[in-house]
């Protein structure tokens, strides 16, 4: 019988909840740790910015306009928007935390990004699942996302990131927990809403404002949806 | 010089990219929620998660175009088939990456 509570349990299971994410974190974190080489960051410096701000779409934007001259509040203001995408995972994230410490409440929100979000999320619907499971996921993926930053600073042009299909891990992760997601005709309708206005949203609007924007409406029409239905019956 | 300014920006966006991860589950954690906003929230993961994925698929470049053949597209197909049927996530990972570097090393 195994132990629900036992640490090795936990670290077993939140392990293999995590390792896609691990993996697709590989190549991403290699070729940021290329551009901030260029950029002229030591892998140090890489690999602190990687421990202090783990959120990667920001950190690219980050290098490349520091790259292009940009000032410290610029770049610090773009970071806010572009990651304010955040306050949504968190708050759904939230439905499955009551009875959890502050403390964990503190470490855990550090390690909230896409796809930790995604893992997690689908892993309290289906039950089973903790916030100590949740931070091994977290953890983990930051513990990787830092590693391959700083391999990325040291020698980048020495390795292959593209191998093996790597590049499509978080896009096949991204699918399958979209499916997931998918239990009724409500949750397929939100998706399809989400998706359709999100791609013609990011080809107007300049950023990645239209991640937390389509979200937030489709999520707003499927609970429209949901009450002129229950009205009718 | 660079050192300083590098402090300020990193710890700048560490801390303003914390903010908004920490203060909805430290808030929202364990409160009672209308239930319209519960709703809601059960929604966003499938919203957020298309919202993510779907331009990713058919959209590239800076500005993005709208370019719905390309291999990132071709492949989600049948990796989305292969989720839909099995509901296994390693499976679909190693199958989509599999996939991807097939159809990579073939057309190019």
């Amino acid at each position: 019988m195994k132990d629900k509570n036992h640490i090795g349990g936990s670290l077993f299971e939140g392990l293999s909840a995590s390792w896609p994410v691990c993996l697709g974190y590989i190549p991403i974190g290699i070729a940021f740790g290329v551009l901030a080489q260029k950029a002229g960051f030591t892998p140090f410096e890489t690999g602190f910015m990687s421990l202090l701000v783990f959120a990667g779409s920001s950190q690219f934007i980050a290098v490349s306009m520091f790259s292009a001259g940009a000032g410290a509040v610029s770049i610090i203001a773009t970071t806010f928007v572009v990651n304010l995408r955040h306050l949504l995972m968190s708050s759904s994230l939230s439905l499955f935390l009551g009875r959890s410490g502050r403390k964990k409440l503190f470490a855990f929100a550090y390690g909230i990004t896409d796809e930790s979000f995604a893992v997690n999320f689908s892993k309290f619907k289906s039950g089973d699942w903790d916030i100590n499971r949740a931070l091994i996921v977290n953890y983990s993926a930051n513990i990787m996302w830092v590693l391959s930053t700083v391999a990325g600073g040291y020698g980048g042009q020495f390795i292959r990131p593209h191998s093996f299909g790597m590049d499509y891990a978080l896009i096949a992760m991204f699918i399958c927990l979209l499916v997931f997601q998918l239990k009724g005709p409500l949750y397929v309708f939100t998706a399809l809403v989400a998706g359709i206005s999100a791609v013609l949203l990011s080809l107007c609007l300049p950023g990645n404002s239209y991640i937390m924007i389509a979200s937030v409406f489709a999520a707003g029409a499927g609970v429209f949806i949901k009450k002129i239905l229950k009205s009718r019956m | 010089m660079i050192e300083r300014e590098y402090l300020y920006i990193v710890f700048g966006m560490g801390f303003v990219t914390y903010i908004p991860r920490l203060l909805p589950v430290y808030f929202l954690s364990g409160r009672t929620l209308p239930g319209w906003f519960i709703e809601w929230l059960d929604l966003i993961p499938a919203a957020v998660l298309s919202a993510l994925l779907l331009p990713e698929l058919v959209t590239t470049g800076t500005p993005r175009l709208f370019i719905p053949y390309r291999l990132d597209m071709i492949v989600a197909v049948p990796t989305l088939l292969f989720a839909i049927k099995t509901k296994s996530l390693g499976g679909t990972v190693v199958t989509g990456m599999g996939l991807y570097w097939l159809l990579d090393i073939i057309f190019i």
